[in-house]
């Protein structure tokens, strides 16, 4: 499969975690990384160039920071204008039928602080659920989020390696046919510590 | 040489009083210059037989405002006016004439004087209605335009008068007049088609109308670019004058109305880039000409025989306004005039006019109208002209409110896309027009150098020639309708007159100004710009955000620090215009002096990126949650 990796992140300046992964997303070879907010700057997407993008490959990797339980605002900008009516979805809309779509997020909070009990009062997946439906729309299947919590303490060095380290597993798998989707598809979310199940061909 | 300076003198006081206090007054300058003329003429005596000499120098102004109103006209406009001009005009002229034809014939004239004086009363005053309707601008109404189709037609059909004139002569009046002008003789007039025969005569005629039409095509244009390559505003001016004179000379010599030749020039310059600059040179020429024939006008009124005869001239005239009223209200019923555009053709042009006084003199000379008769009628195409701007207070002031009363309103035509001025097609004028015609609004686009001009039109872009520092050409360009002004030279001086000028005259306009400078920019606040945009500024940020990227910032970062730093120094100029003053060097002003030092002071604020545990005001809303408490613990 061809694999894109849409990367949004507004303040790359004070970025660890997700600058280590955009790294990494470089460093896979035959996978395609973009950074939005480097080739649009000023918010000005063109929107020919990027359903382009979209129509060459086959899973599509939004990965960003959790920002306020969503997305950060140029994904919502590129939501906007790229999945256009006719391209996307509605009459004629089915350019991107069977395309993946798979979130990588990082979000600062602990898993404890998600769900109802926690002080977020939601699950993250629940949270990320209008990108969930987006995917739907556009009848791509839509991959539970790979996703790192507590992405912000310091003292969380080793899963965060972890991290990083599987997010290279879960492209490479991708790239070369090895992910197993149905398995994936059973899950609430994948993370650093679960990836190493769903790849063909390993054991954990 | 004191006499002539002594008139000059008189001249000019008269207008220069009387004008302005009969516009205070609601009276139109026409109005003005007449008392004027009344009162330094009969009333005081100042002025005297020279009046006459004087009246047919200023004719000219009338040559001079058909040239003007053919510049306004394009010749597609004049096609489409063809059948108003020949319908409502030829009716008019023939209807009128026959009218007072009858009228005279019932007062026991003979046919052929009662013809004569149908002829010279039917025709109306260009001057007056031209330069009223200018003033109100109502030209473009349909009343106007069906007036102007009418003295158009009118200023032609002179020459056929002309030529018909001689066949009625009074064989007892030739006489005397062979005897009274014996030995003085007439003065021989320059003439090309004398002693030819007819189809030599119209061959000579078409060829002087071709190369009018011709010439004003093809060679103006390299003439005028040639001219304006000296950049000297008089020679340009003399060129403009000499244009005019030349057709009129030209006309005159083959026997044609020079009034006609230079409209028919003033058509042909219409399509040119130098039809502003054209106007605005001639337009002050025009005026005082004019002015000054209706001074002489004024002056010429012969209080004696009007009083010594008052009941009758009086009656005759007021006869002979209401019976041409009565013409123009049959023909605007039938050219389905309206509302108000029927009663001002109706009363505008219900006087006699400047030429009936040409047609006159000459019926005198040719002898077919008595002299004693021709004193009578003087008087009356003066009076008449005299009243007309009464009738034009009774159409403001009486018919207007009253139709406005009565009929309902209709639909507002306003064009919501207004007109633009842009002045200067260089680098930076030409980026504006483009952004303002490729989204559908109409420019006006002036520039100073005829090469600009030239090259842009080579690209299709409509580029007129002048100096857009001089009010008559921002005028004659539209200062006052249009909706937008761009001031986009880059003369920092220049910039900032015409500035000051546009926002005298239109204090509800939008300017955008290009600046050169932080000082330029006070300057131009000062005069009352609503934008300013420094024309290097901009390209400056751009260039300091490319620096910044190259050194590894990322561009969505880059592009945060330009922004902050692109309002903080608009704040900065905001607040530094303010206490800038123009009387006060800089250097020793010191409260902006102090104003210059807080704001560099607030620009390191603002620049300072997120170090430490500063919050710096580029990136302060994109810091993760607890990296200040972090560095606090």
């Amino acid at each position: 499969m061809k694999v894109l990796v849409i990367y949004a992140h507004p303040a790359q300046q004070h970025s660890r975690v997700n600058k280590a992964l955009a790294a990494v997303a470089k460093d896979v070879s035959d996978v395609s990384f973009v950074d939005l907010y480097a080739i649009y700057p000023r918010l000005d997407l063109n929107v020919d160039v990027e359903q382009q993008r979209l129509l060459d490959h086959d899973a599509i990797i939004f990965q960003f920071p959790l920002m306020w339980y969503s997305t950060p605002p140029i994904i919502k900008e590129w939501q906007d204008l790229v999945l256009e009516y006719g391209f996307a979805y509605g009459h004629h809309g089915e350019k991107l039928k069977g395309k993946l779509w798979l979130s990588a997020v990082t979000a600062g909070t602990p898993e404890s602080g998600y769900g109802p009990e926690g002080h977020n009062r939601f699950d993250l997946r629940e949270l990320l659920a209008p990108l969930e439906a987006t995917a739907n729309l556009c009848k791509m299947p839509y991959v539970p989020p790979y996703t790192l919590f507590a992405a912000l303490k310091s003292e969380n060095a080793a899963n965060l390696e972890k991290h990083i380290a599987g997010y290279r597993l879960l492209l490479e798998a991708l790239r070369d046919d090895t992910f197993d989707l149905d398995k994936a598809c059973a899950q609430q979310l994948i993370t650093g510590d679960t990836i190493k199940g769903l790849i063909k061909g390993k054991t954990t | 040489m004191s006499g002539f300076l002594f008139q000059a003198f008189v001249y000019l006081a008269a207008a220069v009083i009387a004008v302005p206090i009969a516009k205070r007054l609601g009276l139109g300058s026409v109005l003005g210059y007449l008392i004027a003329g009344i009162v330094i003429g009969p009333v005081v005596g100042l002025v005297g037989s020279e009046t006459q000499d004087i009246q047919h120098f200023a004719e000219f102004g009338v040559v001079m405002m058909l040239f003007l109103v053919g510049l306004e006209l394009e010749p597609r406009q004049l096609w489409g006016m063809r059948n108003k001009l020949l319908g409502l005009g030829g009716l008019q002229v023939t209807g009128t004439a026959l009218a007072v034809m009858g009228v005279c014939m019932l007062l026991g004239l003979s046919w052929s004087v009662a013809l004569a004086v149908g002829l010279v009363l039917s025709l109306s005053s260009t001057a007056i209605v031209l330069q009223t309707l200018g003033e109100k601008g109502l030209m473009k109404s349909d009343g106007g335009q069906a007036s102007f189709s009418v003295l158009l037609f009118q200023d032609i059909a002179v020459i056929p008068m002309l030529a018909l004139v001689p066949l009625l002569a009074l064989p007892e009046l030739l006489d005397a007049l062979h005897h009274g002008t014996d030995g003085s003789g007439h003065a021989t007039e320059l003439s090309l088609v004398e002693g030819l025969v007819g189809w030599q005569v119209a061959g000579v005629t078409v060829l002087a109308i071709a190369a009018v039409i011709i010439g004003g095509h093809f060679l103006t244009r390299p003439l005028f670019r040639f001219i304006a390559s000296a950049e000297l505003r008089e020679v340009f001016i003399a060129t403009a004058l000499l244009l005019v004179i030349g057709i009129a000379l030209l006309m005159t010599l083959v026997g044609l109305s020079p009034a006609l030749g230079t409209f028919l020039a003033g058509v042909v310059l219409a399509n040119s880039e130098y039809r502003h600059e054209l106007e605005s040179d001639i337009e002050p020429f025009k005026g005082l000409l004019l002015g000054l024939f209706f001074i002489t006008v004024g002056a010429g009124i012969n209080f004696g025989i009007l009083f010594g005869d008052f009941g009758t001239i009086i009656g005759m005239t007021l006869g002979l306004m209401l019976l041409k009223a009565a013409v123009f209200w049959c023909l605007a019923l039938a050219f389905k005039l309206r509302g108000s555009d029927k009663w001002l053709f109706t009363l505008g042009l219900a006087q006699a006019g400047e030429f009936g006084f040409v047609l006159l003199s000459f019926t005198v000379q040719n002898g077919v109208i008595p002299a004693d008769l021709s004193q009578s009628l003087l008087l009356v195409v003066a009076l008449s002209m005299l009243l007309t701007p009464l009738l034009f207070i009774i159409f403001d002031k009486v018919i207007l409110p009253r139709l406005t009363e009565d009929q309902v309103r209709e639909v507002d035509e306003i064009d919501t896309k207004g007109a633009a001025i842009i002045a200067g097609t260089g680098r930076f004028g030409q980026i504006v027009n483009r952004m303002l015609r490729g989204n559908g609004y109409e420019t006006i686009v002036l520039d100073l150098s005829a090469e600009t001009v030239d090259n842009m039109a080579k690209f299709g872009i409509k580029t007129f020639f002048g100096d857009a520092s001089r009010p008559d050409l921002l005028h004659a360009a539209g200062i006052r309708e249009a909706n937008l002004l761009v001031v986009a030279i880059d003369d920092h001086e220049r910039t900032t007159e015409i500035v000051k000028h546009a926002r005298m005259e239109r204090p509800d306009i939008h300017i955008v100004a290009r600046a050169r400078d932080r000082i330029h920019v006070y300057e131009l606040y000062n005069a009352g710009a609503n934008d300013i945009i420094r024309e290097t500024f901009d390209s400056a940020v751009r260039a300091g955000r490319s620096a910044l990227e190259a050194f590894g910032i990322h561009p969505y970062e880059a592009e945060k620090i330009s922004t902050a730093f692109q309002k903080n120094d608009r704040q900065i100029l905001y607040n530094l215009a303010r206490i800038y003053d123009p009387d006060i060097p800089v250097t020793e002003n010191a409260a902006y002096i102090a104003g210059v030092r807080e704001a560099g002071e607030k620009e390191r604020e603002t620049l300072t990126r997120s170090r430490g545990r500063n919050k710096g005001a580029v990136d302060r809303a994109w810091l993760p949650p607890g990296r200040i408490l972090d560095l606090e613990e």
